[in-house]
């Protein structure tokens, strides 16, 4: 059976959900942070997919440009966050995201 | 050939990102994360998107890899390692619905009906695609300049944002 379509979105959904998973289940928050990473590069991965098989023997780029846009979204959500944990460290010494809840009304 | 080179590459992918997961030590679950991009960007390169590949290995591996480990090493907590909480069943059978809801959704569209062309930029297989992504970029007529200069402003917020954070206060 040759290579299609299917196979990548499959694989990018499973990539997706593991690490919708670990996103929802983990205490740490650099943990989820990566969590997150990983449902992000899932979602590229559907995106060039479809820009390689959705029209045959030919490459549609809008897809490579959305890959390129979400690349740039996560490397500044990933400086922003990380930012924000070591500040939540520096006032806590746990980033255990159970333990941040002094907005719980 | 290009097969059995996707099943390798699923196999260390989905192997990977489910040690990253699973894994106790949150030190190496980042090094598996970083094998995780590798193995994405490799996927890329099956795909034809030589210039994503390069992209993935620099910004994912080269950037946000060692950012990740140095958050990592600046706020270590080795009494509590990498739990899971309270909700990890739930989670569980949550990600399992969306799991299969998605491979039910992939399976049942007819993928040829939507193969309609339209007027975006075009290359054909094995050919390099950098030059053609600057133009599918920047052209006149159905280009992502605003977008592009949007991205440059969100990144500069960032990086300004980030740097304020983390500053240590001499004294207030």
């Amino acid at each position: 059976m040759s290579l299609g379509l299917e196979h990548y979105l499959i694989l990018s959904g499973i990539l997706f959900c593991i690490g919708l998973y670990g996103a929802l289940a983990k205490r740490n928050a650099v943990a989820i942070l990566m969590c997150i990473e990983i449902m992000l590069n899932a979602v590229n991965i559907a995106m060039i997919a479809f820009s390689r098989y959705l029209v045959p023997d030919v490459v549609v780029l809008t897809g490579h440009v959305f890959a390129i846009f979400i690349m740039t979204v996560a490397a500044a959500e990933a400086a922003v966050a990380l930012a924000i944990i070591i500040t939540i460290y520096r006032s806590r010494t746990s980033i255990d995201v159970e333990g941040v809840d002094s907005m719980q009304g | 050939m290009i097969e059995v080179a996707f099943w390798i590459i699923a196999i260390v992918l989905v192997g990977s990102a489910l040690a990253v997961v699973l894994i106790r030590d949150v030190f190496r679950a980042a090094l598996l994360l970083i094998m995780c991009f590798f193995a994405v960007a490799a996927l890329y390169i099956t795909l034809n998107a030589d210039f994503l590949a390069a992209v993935q290995v620099l910004v994912y591996v080269g950037a946000i890899g060692v950012l990740l480990i140095f958050a990592i090493m600046l706020t270590r907590d080795l009494r509590h390692g990498n739990p899971f909480n309270r909700i990890s069943g739930p989670a569980l059978l949550l990600a399992l619905l969306v799991l299969a809801t998605i491979v039910g959704v992939v399976i049942g569209t007819d993928w040829d009906a939507v193969s309609q062309t339209s007027n975006a930029v075009n290359v054909p297989v094995d050919e390099p695609t950098t030059s053609h992504i600057a133009e599918a970029l920047f052209n006149q007529d159905n280009g992502f300049v605003l977008p592009f200069e949007i991205a440059s402003v969100l990144l500069l917020a960032a990086l300004i944002g980030a740097v304020v954070l983390v500053r240590h206060k001499e004294k207030d």
